[in-house]
């Protein structure tokens, strides 16, 4: 059994493309060609070149002492906050940016929600000198205002989504009516593993470098390529695909993912997607969803708004579905007394979407000699002054 | 004969109009329907509302969130429906998205039609592969039509298998674009309706998207069966109720 994508775009049971005629056209140019022009030797050159040049990889895996001190077991850090941009985020874009050139597009749009994939969009666009709109929710153009100033100082629109509940999954319909409107010039870069057959697969082999890279540096450091466990946080899934994709079907690998359980699973704000979610289809793809009895989308809530996702890619549906992957919630407490620890042990100050996975040791306990790999999907920066207002600085 | 088969043999442009169960208020639905027909319309395709439709322009957003709002749902909507065919003969097709109908039962939603006297169904997020190996045999049983969509920018083979699944009408958005966008169709629109007669599909063709007044749905029905409503429509049910149909109807033919 493999826990990748077949050629339909399945995991499982999740994945394909329910999508509008509108978009069949799109979505059919992709997936006739993203893995001859990935496999190409030029978009390899070009694509690794500008990893390492512009966003500074690879990213050091680097020995927890204190962390790993203090929760008795042997934790690695996947230092992805030190890419570029300050996230993983930007790997995906890099590739998506060098596949639209490849496919003749001269118009970029992209969907974001705390801004970080809006910034690293933004970021290849003016790199490349190509024009992009992004589509932000109006509620979190108000809440991550640097990155809005980012975007528009890289040279991107920053467009409102006003419809629904003015957040993440609103800026992706927008963002896809966009492409609806413009379906010849334009590509769409997803920011996440989740829409429509070929993104979730094609932005996991993007973001499957980061797991290329812990096999190589673990060897180096602890003379064996795989660790006992491999941690990611989840929102759409983008960060762990990567992390876990060369693990997927190494089954003595275990692999943890974490979720944002907002103000508690139960308590009616929450993110928790694979607690809460019933399978349904949403942005175009078949995955568990966060709904309504009849069907309709419902608001997810975590402080994190890159966590604040109501479906997660059909990579981890599969996962979660299948028992392969071990589900974990935490909650914005949780996560934020984790984020300060972190800052004080270690000197790095974590996104809040990373903070959620240095808060599992209440819930999972490991053996003295485990490896663990956390990946380190992003740094702080952006979420100062959430941390200021949570902890009174 | 399933209605919507018979009324296609008729001799005439086809006027369909689509507008969102539910709104303006809840309880609009039924005297929708049936002012419509009195009205001489000779189609409805009735929506239901879902919390993100990814293929619609502001107006049906609107409508959607506010029918939501209102509290429409699925079962609701059928309840409204059950005794609809005492009062009304004009084909009737439900459209919305794939979701809704999943968590409902794709079975039991049929049967449902069914038993209520739906002849067709529009789900635009229900692709044509998924449809013909999962749910054709369910639609068939309970003798109701699937209708596609195909756009300026579909393929004229995958025109041919849309056509070939297709046992009814095909729905031929008018440009490349959400509902409501357009006012006006032009060259490009005009080049796309000849292209798409001159294949000599089995199945007619109904225009729909960006069809507001006279003129587009003239334009619109020079060379395919008929034309589909939608915004405007509900731009008029919003600025007048559900009081003045028969006037909207009567501005575009
Ligand atoms: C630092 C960081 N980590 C994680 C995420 C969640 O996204 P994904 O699950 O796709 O990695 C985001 C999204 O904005 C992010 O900025």
């Amino acid at each position: 059994m493999s826990y990748h994508a077949n050629e339909k775009g399945y995991y499982g049971e999740f994945g394909g493309a329910f999508i509008p005629e509108m978009l069949y056209p799109n979505c059919e140019e992709l997936r006739q060609n993203y893995i001859r022009i990935m496999s190409e030797p030029s978009f390899q050159e070009e694509f690794h070149q500008l990893l390492k040049d512009y966003v500074g990889r690879p990213t050091p895996l680097y020995f927890a002492e204190r962390l790993s001190e203090k929760y008795q077991t042997k934790i690695y850090l996947k230092r992805e906050d030190l890419c570029h941009t300050g996230a993983h985020k930007v790997n995906n874009t890099i590739g998506q940016i060098l596949m639209a050139k490849k496919l003749g597009k001269n118009r970029i749009i992209a969907e974001t929600g705390a801004g970080q994939h809006g910034v690293a969009t933004a970021t290849v666009c003016a790199l490349m000198g190509i024009e992009c709109v992004v589509y932000m929710g109006e509620i979190d153009i108000e809440r991550q205002a640097p990155n809005v100033a980012r975007m528009k100082m890289l040279g991107a629109e920053v467009r409102a989504a006003k419809s629904g509940s003015r957040t993440l999954k609103d800026a992706t319909n927008e963002a896809i009516r966009d492409w609806i409107n413009n379906p010849v010039n334009t590509h769409y870069i997803i920011g996440s593993v989740v829409g429509p057959h070929p993104y979730p697969d094609m932005v996991a082999r993007f973001q499957s470098v980061i797991s290329e890279e812990i096999k190589w540096q673990l060897q180096e450091k602890e003379g064996k390529e795989n660790p006992n466990y491999v941690v990611a946080c989840v929102g759409g899934g983008s960060n762990a695909a990567g992390a876990y994709y060369h693990y997927l079907d190494t089954p003595e690998v275990g692999i943890i993912a974490v979720e944002a359980a907002g103000k508690g699973v139960n308590s009616g704000e929450s993110a928790a997607t694979s607690a809460l979610g019933k399978v349904g289809i949403i942005h175009g793809s078949k995955t568990l969803l966060m709904q309504t009895e009849d069907g309709q989308i419902t608001e997810p809530y975590s402080i994190s708004a890159g966590l604040d996702y109501p479906g997660v890619g059909p990579m981890h549906a599969h996962l979660y579905k299948s028992g392969r992957g071990e589900f974990i919630s935490i909650t914005d407490d949780e996560a934020m007394t984790a984020g300060l620890e972190m800052s004080q042990l270690e000197g790095i100050i974590p996104a809040i979407e990373t903070s959620h996975a240095f808060a599992i040791f209440d819930y999972k306990k490991f053996e003295k000699d485990d490896v663990i790999v956390i990946n380190l999907s992003g740094r702080g920066d952006k979420d100062l002054q959430t941390y200021i207002d949570y902890f009174r600085l | 004969m399933n209605r919507i088969k018979a009324k296609l043999q008729e001799d005439k442009k086809l006027l369909s109009i689509y507008f969102t169960a539910g709104y303006p208020k809840l309880d609009d639905t039924v005297p929708i329907i049936q002012e419509l027909e009195r009205a001489g319309v000779d189609m409805i395709e009735i929506g239901l509302p879902f919390s993100d439709p990814l293929a619609d322009g502001p107006t049906i957003q609107k409508s959607s969130t506010a029918a939501l709002g209102n509290g429409m749902h699925t079962e609701l909507l059928f309840e409204q429906l059950k005794d609809i065919r005492k009062t009304v003969s004009i084909p009737l097709i439900l459209m919305g998205y794939f979701n809704p109908m999943l968590q409902y039962g794709v079975e039991a939603f049929c049967r449902r039609c069914f038993e209520i006297g739906i002849d067709g169904i529009i789900m635009p997020d229900l692709p044509l592969d998924v449809y013909k190996e999962t749910y054709e045999a369910i639609y068939k049983k309970y003798n109701l039509i699937n209708v596609f969509l195909i756009t300026p920018q579909t393929s004229e083979e995958r025109i041919r298998a849309i056509d070939n699944a297709s046992d009814g009408f095909i729905y031929m958005v008018s440009s490349a674009s959400t509902t409501g966008a357009k006012d006006g169709f032009g060259a490009e629109q005009q080049e796309y309706f000849q292209r798409i007669a001159k294949l000599n599909l089995k199945n007619p063709q109904i225009v729909g998207f960006g069809i507001s007044n006279a003129n587009t749905f003239q334009a619109a029905t020079a060379k395919a069966k008929g034309a589909i409503i939608g915004s405007a429509f509900i731009k008029h049910l919003t600025q007048n109720g559900i009081g003045k149909i028969e006037n909207f109807i009567k501005t575009i033919r």
